[in-house]
């Protein structure tokens, strides 16, 4: 537990460093923005020149750029991540209303297309240059080729408008007051076409890379020295080539975390699933220039979450590393 | 002493690159049951093939040719009869139940994110038919037999922890794990140092011993073979060149090539080839 | 011409540079044979393919040429996927030829800027960068590449790194080349080969998420896009699906075959590479 918790030590203070770069690239580029907060307030309320002023020096914009930064880190200490301007609520509420949505289909999908992928991975890379794997390997590689909101798509055309099987978009069936198990049900019914949508286009990385690591495991010296005692061929393919292939796709998982969080960007709105990823595009559509850089701040700290967790389970799974001694 | 293995104009070609390389040409042997041949050979004399084609863990790019023919007794484990793909193999004996195999390099014969006790295990439990909790039992006794310290803890550690002399002890343990009565070890000290080279050589010769097994040892090495086996056989380039009681080709060699292997192993030292306790203890 | 043939040797690297082949043809015969706007009304809205001959795959809802569109869609996908790649790693390469070839603190700094650059997500980047700055060709272009560049950076990197120590780096060193020139002259070129096998990975990215970016209303307004063209399509999504459903199709196959000649040149350098 030691040797994780080290790793983990280490990890945390790089990561801080690599999040103040990101705040202050953030900074610089609300800096860049045409037109600032009181500008775009303007916009929606109305107002004169004078009210101008008096915003711009309450909300503390006529100072200078230096000590805007200063003010905006020290505010982030305090998990303040200032005004939305096009919701006028304090971003910080705004992200946390939408950040379960998007954890539930990011977390679902995740699991969909690890699971699946690895499994599929597995069923390919049991049998190299078998029909089943060259079949795999090329119908994974058009799947990546599919552009996630085009599949979204065309599942809603498939699923929700020819066979009305499942619901076009939202969350929930509006105006339902439905509660408990039955919200619940409701909830995962909504979810089924927008995890699909997410999970299947990176269900086909998760499955080349456990194609293409159990590849790389069979050429290994220990697979015929298992074959040679004897093991049945199911135990060599699960216990010992799928497990020493599974670490490459670990660390899969951590990389993956940041596409898949752009990737919902995309399918919350195609579903109008109201998450991070379709608030970040109202952002967008509101000239809501803090808000975004809230979004992407917080995007950057689940990342960093997501990796650290990743790295722990790496170190747990491959008793190599962190390893010192060797015995005598 | 009954005859166990008889193996009849074997010849074995690779496919690399598109070109045909023969590994084995025309190789002829007996072995009985219950005695010690090594095969000796330089790199590329086809003595790991030949290894392989026996344990019938030859690639299935190899082109075979010949025969092998087992003479198994009535208490070996499951045979199969297999044709065609092999030449002609009858009464073919099942890996790990009646053939063991140790290889040279036991950093990479080890799966290295398993802990070596259930590697063990697992063997045991394949063919023998054990539950885990026994499995893990048996593992253990292998561990004290071939004279791992502490061999409770070394059940549960992983193989970047152990040095090599370590590894092979378990690599060998797994390989005797379901009592085969075969043992072929394939270079099996090479890798390793030559302090600890002395001991594996010990400790197989012991283990053969106990369990009354054949062993064949492969090596480059014909002064340490000298000292484990009865027979010696020379193979170069995938012929075979020699072969007879150990100590007749150590004092009187018939053929030039195994005599320039001897030579390449007189030094100043001198020391004898064959222990005096004798190579059949 | 060998190199040609090693390349063509499996059947995924044919099929895929017949694909680039096809779309490159599509997006260079573009002007000529749809001469004019794309975006101006040539018909009568929502005609179904097959039907009109002069308009062989129908008309959007604004009684556009679908087929005409699609054919310059082919241009925007193909330049934007080419200029956000060179771009991606032209970066990438400076970068990481820098950091590798400096070392000590500037490779620190410029690490950390990588990771930092990769801690945020590419798309939400791209996203910031367009709504900024607005939207254009040159800014989807360099909204790509900001993401893109990390990678190549890190391949750089460590290839330099591992060059940075052989004879002909230290024998410049010797008759006193300035360690910039090294750096450019020497170590760059060499380091430059594993960088560009990943070019054909960008190059799909990019094209995917140019159009995610012209679906979601941000691509270059006064240029066709499959992308957009997929967005148009959603409004009638229930009476007329094709109109989405056939820009998604091209960009699969499009971007099917960035990656299987990419594989291929992959193949055939490995393939050159164990014969030797």
């Amino acid at each position: 537990m030691t040797r994780a918790l080290a790793l983990l030590r280490r990890r945390l203070v790089g990561s801080v460093f690599v999040l103040l770069i990101v705040v202050i690239g953030g900074f610089l580029l609300l800096e860049a923005a045409p037109g600032d907060a009181v500008d775009a307030y303007v916009v929606s309320t109305g107002g004169d020149a004078g009210m101008i002023e008096l915003l711009r020096h309450r909300w503390g914009l006529d100072q200078s750029e230096l000590t805007r930064l200063a003010n905006y880190l020290w505010a982030l200490l305090h998990l303040d991540l200032g005004q939305s301007v096009s919701f006028s609520r304090p971003i910080r509420d705004v992200i946390l209303e939408r950040l379960p949505t998007t954890l539930m289909l990011m977390g679902s999908a995740t699991a969909l297309s690890f699971g699946l992928g690895s499994a599929l991975g597995i069923y390919a890379g049991a049998r190299p240059g078998s029909f089943r794997d060259r079949f795999l390997s090329i119908g994974s590689l058009a799947l990546y080729a599919v552009p996630g909101f085009w599949f979204g798509l065309v599942l809603i055309v498939f699923f929700a408008v020819d066979l009305r099987w499942l619901p076009i978009g939202g969350i929930e069936t509006i105006a339902s007051a439905k509660t408990g198990l039955a919200r619940a049900a409701d909830i995962a019914t909504h979810l089924v076409l927008p995890v699909s949508a997410l999970g299947f286009i990176y269900l086909a990385l998760y499955l080349r890379m456990m194609r293409a690591g159990m590849a790389e495991a069979w050429r290994q010296d220990f697979v015929l020295a298992a074959r040679a005692r004897g093991l049945p061929r199911g135990r060599i393919v699960l216990a010992h080539v799928a497990r020493n292939a599974l670490l490459s796709l670990v660390t899969m998982l951590g990389l993956q975390s940041a596409q898949m969080l752009g990737g919902s960007v995309v399918i919350e709105s195609v579903f109008a699933v109201p998450g991070l990823g379709r608030l970040a595009q109202e952002a967008v559509a509101g000239r809501d220039t803090p808000l975004l850089l809230g979004i992407i701040l917080v995007s950057a700290v689940f990342v960093i979450v997501i990796n650290l967790l990743v790295d722990l389970a790496y170190a747990l799974l491959d008793p190599r590393v962190g390893a010192g001694e060797v015995g005598a | 002493m009954t005859g166990l293995l008889s193996i009849r104009d074997l010849t074995v070609r690779y496919r690399r690159d598109g070109v045909e390389v023969p590994a084995l040409r025309g190789v002829s042997l007996d072995v009985e049951a219950g005695e010690r041949l090594a095969i000796i050979g330089e790199s590329g004399s086809g003595k790991s093939t030949l290894a392989l084609a026996i344990a019938g863990l030859l690639a299935e790019s190899a082109k075979i040719g010949g025969r092998i023919e087992w003479f198994l007794p009535a208490s070996a484990g499951a045979t199969e009869r297999r044709s065609s793909a092999l030449g002609e193999i009858q009464q073919r004996p099942l890996l790990g139940r009646d053939i063991g195999v140790v290889f040279q390099d036991p950093s990479s014969s080890l799966d290295p994110v398993m802990q070596v006790g259930k590697q063990i295990a697992e063997v045991a439990r394949a063919h023998l038919n054990l539950t885990w909790a026994d499995a893990y039992a048996k593992a253990k006794t292998l561990l004290e037999r071939v004279r791992l310290p502490d061999p409770t803890s070394a059940l549960r550690a992983y193989p970047h922890q152990l040095s090599g002399g370590q590894k092979q002890r378990v690599a060998i343990a797994a390989a005797i794990a379901a009592g085969p009565g075969f043992l072929i070890a394939d270079e099996a000290t090479s890798a390793l140092d030559t302090i600890v080279q002395a001991e594996i050589v010990t400790l197989i010769r012991r283990l053969v011993t106990e369990d009354g097994m054949t062993l064949l040892f492969i090596s480059h090495d014909i002064a340490l073979a000298s000292t484990l086996a009865d027979r010696i056989a020379v193979l170069r380039h995938g012929e075979l060149v020699e072969i007879g009681e150990a100590r007749r080709i150590v004092e009187t060699p018939g053929h030039a090539y195994t005599r320039a292997l001897l030579d390449a192993h007189l030094g100043l030292d001198a020391k004898p080839l064959l222990d005096p306790q004798g190579a059949s203890a | 011409m060998s190199r040609l043939r090693r390349f063509l040797r499996t059947p995924e690297a044919i099929a895929g540079a017949i694909i680039l082949a096809s779309l490159v043809v599509m997006a260079l015969a573009a002007p000529l044979l749809f001469p004019g706007d794309p975006q101006a009304i040539a018909g009568p809205a929502l005609l179904p393919p097959f039907q009109d001959w002069s308009l062989p795959l129908g008309t959007d809802r604004l009684g556009r040429d679908v087929l005409a569109e699609l054919f310059h869609g082919a241009r925007t996908s193909l330049a934007v996927g080419l200029a956000a790649a060179a771009a991606a790693l032209l970066i990438g390469a400076l970068v990481g030829t820098l950091a590798g070839f400096a070392g000590g603190l500037v490779d620190e700094m410029l690490m950390r800027v990588t990771d930092a650059f990769q801690t945020v997500p590419s798309f939400l980047l791209a996203l910031a960068f367009v709504s900024i700055v607005g939207p254009s060709l040159g800014a989807v272009v360099a909204a790509i590449a900001l993401g893109a560049w990390t990678g190549p950076a890190r391949v750089a990197r460590a290839e330099v790194l591992s060059i940075r120590e052989r004879d002909y780096v230290a024998g410049a060193r010797v008759i006193g080349m300035h360690p910039l020139e090294i750096a450019l002259r020497e170590v760059l070129p060499n380091a430059l080969p594993p960088v560009l096998a990943l070019s054909s990975v960008i190059v799909a990215a990019a094209i995917l998420t140019e159009a995610a970016l012209s679906f979601l209303g941000l691509g270059d307004p006064n240029r066709v896009t499959w992308g957009g063209m997929i967005a148009e399509g959603r409004t009638v999504l229930r009476t007329a699906p094709y109109l989405s459903i056939v820009p998604g199709i091209a960009l699969v196959l499009t971007v099917l075959g960035v990656y299987l000649a990419g594989e291929g040149v992959v193949e055939s350098t490995a393939i050159r590479r164990s014969l030797s």
